[in-house]
């Protein structure tokens, strides 16, 4: 591509894009169906945990943020369940985001109105993260008001603002999975592909990567403590740590973890699978578990932003033809 | 330098596809104010991607373009605010209305909603639409979304519109509703470039016609000056007449080129300009007794089977 010079606003068209993408969500059945999904098993296991705190009210001083990360068998703790289900939506609400404009030969016209292509594009992805916005907010809403009303406590301005802060982290998170699912309705003509694509690299990362890392460090880096022993050196723990860090899931997982618990003091070498886990220790005042865990949802915005642009400029080498 | 009239403008426009296809070669295209231009030839030949050019909707690999005063690579944005674009097989939103259709390409353009109602509706009654503005666009026939299409370029109110394969796939009657309201754009004072692999469909609109194949033109002008350099002769006059020495007075006529006798009271001469009615006078000067006289247009079909016979083999793409 040649650089050009642009004339006219950069935006010209993005408001357009984004309210139409936004209604078009917000108004489909696929939509519908996953929100359901997500608000039945989200109440079902914050209902849950409600139950078992009431019966041993427990003198804990975060309860309100316990309401996210107890886990009653055989449920998930609520925050597990979104660490698996934000995914899903983020991707529903993406593997057809530009491959449909194709096969509805739709793109063409939408391109000979003046507007630049990438505003298509931005506006799709912006209107899926507010879509996943809308309805996480909706969730933690009403997670915060069974709460309230079943609970009988009010969450003091410490637990709120953590709370808050859970809500922006796994926007984060579901906004990364929505530039995955671009990502490959940009790079695949069939959305169908394009779906399977985008849930294999979700599977990779949820189910495959906690396994497949520890291995992979036993091989990259032999150690004879952990042959003899079976007890993992520093390298290697050090070497896993990294590994497991490339998948969001580990980023989202850790970084909920030091909010919503704030008894949480380091990172190092805690894994999500322990999250239900207390670690003993004083709690951590906000500002402080916020700085912990900044790299995380750096790491996640940034991650986002990767992928948006590799997808922009896959996108803008594309013909416009089908 | 640009020539002030020429609304479009193309010199010397290549297209490399990565691989090395070429689909447009050194093309050079001059379309002038409120002219409907046609662009002509087999599948392949490299229609689309020339439009695509014009639209900067693909990179040009050389030359120039100019559309409207603008060159689309560097300035996109003003062409496509002056240029409207019926693609190819155009495709809406099916699940939303007509009216919603347009009303989403109104915001793009970024009009305001009152003047866009205003446009919409001004769009979907040309293009005899109105009563299905409120119809999802999925149970819209073939011929009614290339209306729709025309509504949304009618809606920008450009000064060109490029309309590649307006009539492909369309029965006749949507044809004819669709050139006529074609020539109505250009009563507008739009200029229209539109596409077409067939050629008697829309030579009828058509003011001047270029003969495109592997990417380059092989002529342009209207259909009887090709008629003429293709054909040799421009008209052809079918006569019945009864009575002595009709091809001599016919031959002796000026603009008459030959004079054939096709059998029984059927003659036929090939003339530069259309010459009925000196060939009328004429014969009734010497007695001779006029049963019919009819001109036939030179065909466009047959100056293409005439250029195009070598390209048969070119068919696979679209
Ligand atoms: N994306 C592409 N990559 C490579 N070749 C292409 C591409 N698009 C079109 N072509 C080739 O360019 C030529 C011209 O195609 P096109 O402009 O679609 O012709 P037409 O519209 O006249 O049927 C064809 O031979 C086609 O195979
Ligand atoms: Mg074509």
């Amino acid at each position: 591509m040649t650089r050009r010079q642009r004339e006219g606003s950069p935006w010209t068209g993005f408001s357009a894009v984004f309210l139409k993408e936004l209604a078009d969500h917000l108004g489909s059945a696929r939509m519908r169906v996953l929100e359901w999904l997500v608000l039945l098993t989200g109440i079902a296991a914050v209902v849950a945990a409600i139950q078992d705190f009431r019966a041993n009210s427990g003198q804990d001083p975060f309860l309100f943020l316990r309401l996210f990360t107890y886990a009653k068998d055989p449920l998930p703790a609520f925050v597990s369940l979104l660490s698996f289900l934000v995914p899903i939506v983020a991707i529903g609400l993406g593997f057809d985001a530009v491959n449909s404009e194709f096969a509805r030969r739709t793109l063409g016209r939408v391109l000979a109105q003046p507007i630049y292509r990438d505003v298509l594009l931005f506006g799709k992805f912006l209107a899926g993260v507010a879509t996943l916005t809308i309805s996480l907010l909706a969730l933690w809403l009403l997670v915060f008001g069974l709460g309230l009303v079943l609970l009988g406590v009010a969450p003091s301005t410490e637990e709120a603002l953590r709370a808050l802060t859970f809500l922006v982290i796994a926007i984060a998170y579901g906004a990364v999975w929505l530039a995955v699912a671009i990502l490959f309705s940009v790079l695949f003509r069939s959305s169908a592909t394009a779906a399977l694509a985008a849930l294999g690299v979700w599977l990779l990362f949820s189910i495959l990567w906690p396994i497949l890392v520890p291995f992979a460090v036993r091989i990259l880096v032999p150690s004879e403590l952990d042959l003899a022993f079976g007890i993992p050196s520093m390298e290697q723990l050090g070497l896993q740590l990294s590994l497991s860090r490339l998948s969001p899931n580990t980023l989202f997982g850790e970084s909920v973890l030091a909010v919503l618990n704030p008894g949480t003091r380091a990172l190092g070498l805690v894994f999500p699978s322990q999250l239900r886990g207390a670690i003993p220790g004083a709690p951590l005042p906000f500002e402080q578990s916020l700085l912990l865990v900044w790299p995380q949802i750096t790491g996640l915005i940034a991650t986002a932003i990767l992928l948006f642009a590799a997808t922009y400029v896959v996108f803008q080498r594309q013909e416009v033809r089908a | 330098m640009m020539t002030p009239d020429l609304v479009i403008e193309a010199k010397s426009l290549t297209k490399r596809y990565p691989g090395g296809k070429v689909a447009v070669d050194r093309l050079d295209l001059g379309i002038g104010r409120g002219e409907i231009f046609g662009l002509l030839g087999p599948n392949g030949a490299g229609k689309t991607t020339t439009i695509l050019m014009l639209l900067g909707l693909t990179d040009v690999s050389e030359g120039t373009v100019r559309v409207a005063g603008f060159d689309p690579a560097r300035e996109p944005l003003a062409v496509k605010r002056r240029v409207g674009y019926l693609p190819d097989a155009v495709g809406f939103y099916d699940g939303m209305t007509a009216f919603e259709n347009l009303a989403y390409s109104a915001r793009l353009m970024g009009l305001d909603r009152k003047d866009s109602r205003e446009r919409i509706a001004a769009a979907l009654t040309r293009v005899r639409l109105s009563g299905s503005a409120d119809a999802r666009v999925a149970t819209f026939s073939r011929g009614m979304r290339q209306r729709l299409g025309l509504a949304d370029i009618l809606l920008k109110r450009p000064e060109v519109a490029i309309l590649d394969e307006p009539t492909s796939a369309l029965d006749p009657q949507s044809t004819h509703e669709l050139l006529q309201m074609i020539r109505e754009m250009k009563a507008d004072g739009m200029t229209i470039l539109l596409s077409s692999h067939l050629l008697d469909r829309v030579q009828s609109v058509c003011d001047r016609v270029a003969l495109f194949n592997r990417g380059r033109i092989a002529l342009i002008g209207s259909v009887p000056e090709l008629a003429r350099s293709v054909l040799g002769g421009g008209y052809a006059i079918e006569i019945e007449a009864a009575g002595e020495g009709v091809v001599e007075t016919l031959s002796s006529i000026q603009g008459v080129r030959r004079v054939t006798r096709e059998g029984g009271h059927l003659y036929r001469a090939e003339c530069d300009v259309d010459c009925r009615s000196a060939a009328a006078a004429a014969l009734v000067g010497r007695g001779v007794s006029l049963l019919r006289l009819a001109v036939r247009e030179p065909s466009l079909d047959a100056i293409y089977t005439h250029y195009f016979e070598g390209a048969k083999d070119d068919k696979a793409a679209a």
